[in-house]
Formats: structure tokens, sequence, C-alpha cells
């Protein structure tokens, strides 16, 4: 599979605070790469650096080259453009206080769509891949706030679908939801992985160990261990990843 | 009841406490209720037709130039004053960064300006709008003073609406390769307009019941006046009326309008105040 991003000597600074220490990692297309770590370990931070969520926080500083297809996302390429491509689902699910329709339209207007035919079909197609249209074909224009958090969070997947990027990045999607979303959740993933590349922020190694591809574990802002999730956690060649799978810390 | 006794019993400071806490909601409440009262009975009996013709003059001492000017006022001062206050909060909470001096200085200015005394507005709009840029004791130099009066009002009102807005909105706005501009119009703006309406119906309060910053700027000519002529509004009507002591019964009866006129504004902030909370349920 072709390397979707390219990262390179990556440092970020909060102010004096170094979050991540010399970050070098590739993401490979259609994969789903998970970020394991206990709280405070960059992963997050990481994660956010790729659609440059991070331009938002005052005093955050980042070196290094971030390549996604060889272009340089700090350099060569529009802030929203890139956040076309990189899709981000956040870790509580944050829809407008606007009908469904107008929540998951909000992207494909914001980039130039106007015609309601198009945007009918976005809106359907999208709730579709995010399997939830059943369920809320019947209230499209009703406030998306009245429904449950499980379902908020599958719109917002919606939502980031509907500007069709290439690669989907998720902080932590399932931390606030219950078992039976969380599996809805990650069944999508599964589901959609043929088409996106997703990069998931997670705390539960079950979760990563379930639907990731890769994975890369992150200690102190660096990442100790970066291979395919069958090798982290059955025969993880550093001790300080064993340490952690095996629970004896985090 | 016997429990309460007991408990006073064994501790008799609050007791003393929540009959002094009693008292003190008893007494405001009546003084409003003493007010209210007072001028509705005073003024009442004198609201007779000929207090609201056209034109004014000594016979009938009509109220409705000054009520029409109270619109003018209200009007012009508010074309002035939201815009402004609106966009200055906007650049506060959405552009500036945190710890920006010239957010400090907004600030303190902000609150500096809401602190002064009306009277100094008065004077200032004097020596300002009405002498330096000759316009005369007229309805834009009222209007213009009154604007710089609410104007700390309604940004700070409109700050604590967006403010109010969540973060995770902006997040999820941004995420989706949106720009500011359109994150702050279509995002931002929506759920913190009711609170934004609530300062600045309060900034109308404000305006329908000055009268010591119109005196020096506005004058008191009881005709419905043009941008550059002098007009009063209700509030200095009711004043001058009371101040020449000929027609007491007709200030009296303005005094009624401009009390409903004001209790209806404070509703209709509450109303949209509640709507707010509401909303963000």
């Amino acid at each position: 599979m072709a390397i979707k991003f390219d990262i390179k000597n990556a440092d970020l600074f909060y102010g004096d605070f170094q979050a991540l220490k010399n970050i070098n990692l590739e993401i490979r297309d259609k994969e789903i790469t998970a970020f394991i770590g206990p709280s405070g370990c960059g992963k997050s931070t990481l994660l956010k650096s790729l659609n440059r969520m991070n331009d938002l926080i005052e005093g955050c500083k980042i070196t290094g080259s971030f390549k996604l297809d060889g272009v340089d996302i700090y350099k060569d390429i529009e802030i929203t453009e890139l956040r076309k491509r990189v899709g981000m689902v956040f870790q509580k699910p944050n829809l407008f206080p606007m009908s469904i329709y107008d929540n998951i339209a909000y992207g494909p207007r914001t980039h130039g769509i106007k015609k309601k035919a198009q945007l009918d079909e976005i809106v359907e197609t999208s709730l579709r891949q995010a399997s939830i249209w059943d369920e809320c074909k019947d209230r499209l224009k009703k406030s998306a706030l009245g429904t449950s958090g499980g379902q908020q969070q599958r719109l917002c997947i919606a939502r980031a679908l509907a500007v069709k990027p290439e690669i989907i990045l998720m902080d932590e999607p399932t931390s606030a939801l219950d078992p039976i979303s969380t599996i809805k959740i990650e069944e999508l993933c599964q589901q959609i992985k043929n088409d996106y590349t997703i990069v998931i922020v997670t705390h539960n190694m079950q979760q990563a160990t379930r639907i990731s591809d890769k994975t890369a574990f992150f200690l102190h802002g660096e990442i100790v261990e970066f291979d395919t999730t069958e090798k982290i956690f059955s025969a993880p060649s550093e001790q300080r990843t064993l340490d952690y799978i095996t629970g004896r810390f985090g | 009841m016997s429990e309460k006794m007991r408990t006073y019993k064994a501790h008799p400071m609050s007791l003393l406490f929540s009959i002094i806490t009693k008292i003190a909601v008893i007494i405001t409440i009546a003084i409003f209720f003493f007010i209210v009262g007072y001028v509705i009975i005073r003024g009442v009996p004198y609201l007779t037709p000929s207090l609201f013709e056209w034109e004014y003059n000594t016979e009938n001492a009509s109220m409705m130039p000054a009520i029409i000017t109270t619109f003018e006022m209200v009007g012009i001062a508010l074309l002035i004053a939201a815009p402004l206050g609106v966009f200055c909060a906007i650049y506060l909470v959405e552009y500036a960064k945190k710890g920006n001096k010239l957010v400090k200085w907004i600030r303190l200015t902000t609150e500096t300006l809401s602190g002064i005394p009306s009277i100094i507005y008065g004077l200032f709009g004097n020596m300002f709008f009405v002498i330096f840029l000759q316009w005369r004791l007229s309805l834009l130099a009222g209007a213009c003073t009154l604007a710089i009066m609410v104007l700390p009002l309604i940004i700070r009102s409109t700050e604590e609406a967006l403010k109010s807005v969540d973060d995770s909105f902006r997040e999820g706005s941004y995420g989706l390769g949106a720009g500011k501009l359109r994150t702050i119009f279509v995002i931002v703006l929506p759920p913190a307009m009711s609170g934004i309406l609530s300062g600045i119906i309060l900034a109308v309060g404000r305006i329908v019941g000055e009268t010591a910053a119109l005196i020096y700027t506005a004058g008191t000519v009881a005709k419905i006046p043009g941008l550059f002529e002098s007009g009063r509004t209700l509030a200095l009507h009711m004043y001058v009326l009371s101040n020449e002591g000929l027609h007491m019964n007709e200030a009296s009866a303005t005094a009624v309008v401009l009390l409903v006129t004001v209790l209806l504004l404070n509703a209709l902030a509450s109303l949209v105040a509640k709507k707010l909370s509401k909303g963000e349920k």
C-alpha cells in the first residue's frame, strides 16, 4: 500500500513543554492505524497535527516535515483544502445545533456545493455509509441534538464523510459511548476502511486489536514502537510496550 | 414545623439570619410595588386623549412628540452602537489572541466607560458633538452620546453570549474545512443571537430612561425633531414638565407611559434570556 502520511523528525512544543519528540511515522493508504498510550503521551497531539487543528492553540510550535502524498501540509497546501482531505471525528459528538440534514450538508456547502439535488444525494450517501440512514431518514429536518449519544457520533462520522475526505482522524471516538454504540462505531470503521485511511486514537487496547492494522505505542511524547497490530500485541520488541499492553502501567 | 423550631432553638443565629433575609425580600418587593402603585395612582387619571395629540402646546402638554423622539433616539443610537459593539465583541472573542495588549486595553476602557455617571457623557457630548462638531443641540448629538454610553453594555453582553457557545462547535466547523468567517456567521452567531439581543434590549432600556446625558446634547424642544434638530425623549419630557412645575399631572401621566415601556422592555429581555438558557440544554 502506498504511503499516505509521511512524518519525519517531528517535534511539537506547547510553549516550553515539548509534547512530541522526534516522531517518525508512515501511515499507509486504506489502513487503520491506531495510536495507543497512557494519557498525556502525545497521541492526540500527533493526530491533531495531521489536519493542523493544533494551529488553533496558541503557543504551539511544530518542526519537522509532515507530508501528505508527498506534499508538505504545513507549507504547500491550503489549510481548508487540507481539512477537506483529512476529516476529523472528535472525542465528544459535536453536532451543530441545527437539523440533521444541515449538519451533514454543512461541509459540502462550505466547499461550494449549492444545488439541492446534489446535496440531497450527498446527505443520503454519507448517512448510508455511516449506517445511520434507516434510523434518521424520517427526521432529517429535525434537530440533530435530539438523537442519542451513539447516533450523534455516527452522524459526526457521516458529516466528516460528506466532504469526501481521503483520511479520517478519530480522537477517541467511543470514549463517551456505551458498549453497544462502541461496537457499532467499530463495525462502521471496518466497513469504510476499504475507501478511507483511518487514524484512530484510543485508550481501549481491545479496540485497537479489534479494528486496527497497525499500532503505534506512544510514551512521553515519543513513539516507542510502531508495527502491525498483531506483532505489537503478541510479540512486542520493546519491554515498555509489553509492560503497557499487559497492564503494568498506564 | 416543630423540627424546624428545634433547629432554631439549637442555633438561634440561623433563626435571626432567616428573618433578616425575609425582611430584605419583603422590603424590596414593597418598594417596587409602592413606586409602581404611586406612579399609576398619580398618573393614570390624567392619561387623557389630549396628551397624545400630534402637536405640543402649553394647553395640552402632549407627550406624542416625545414618544416619537424616543423611538428616533433609540433607533439611531442602536444603529450606531449595536454593529460597533457586536463587531468589537466578535473581535475580542474570535479574533484576538489571548494576552493580546489591545484586548486588555479594550477591556479596561469598556469597564471604565460603563462605570462613568451619565452626566459626564452628557458633558462630553456637549463639548464634542454639540460645540466642536457644531451639530448644536440635536437628535444626532444625543444619539451619538447615548451610543457611546451603551456601547460597553452591548460589548459585554455580546462577549458573554459568544463565549457561551461551546468551543467544540468551532472545532467541528474548522475540522470540516470551514474558514473563520463562515464559522462565526453560520455556527457561532445563531446560538449566541438571543444573548446578544437581550443585551441590546437592556441597552434600549437605558436609552429610554436616560435624561442627564441628553439635556446637554439633544436639548429639550418639544417637537418631533429632524436629525439636526433638538428634541426631548419621554424621560426628558417628564423631567422638564416637573421642573417647570406647571404640568405636574401631565408629568405623572408621562411617568406611567415611561414605566410601562421600561417594564415591557425588561419583560422582553428576560423572555429572550429564558429562551437562551433553554437553547443551551
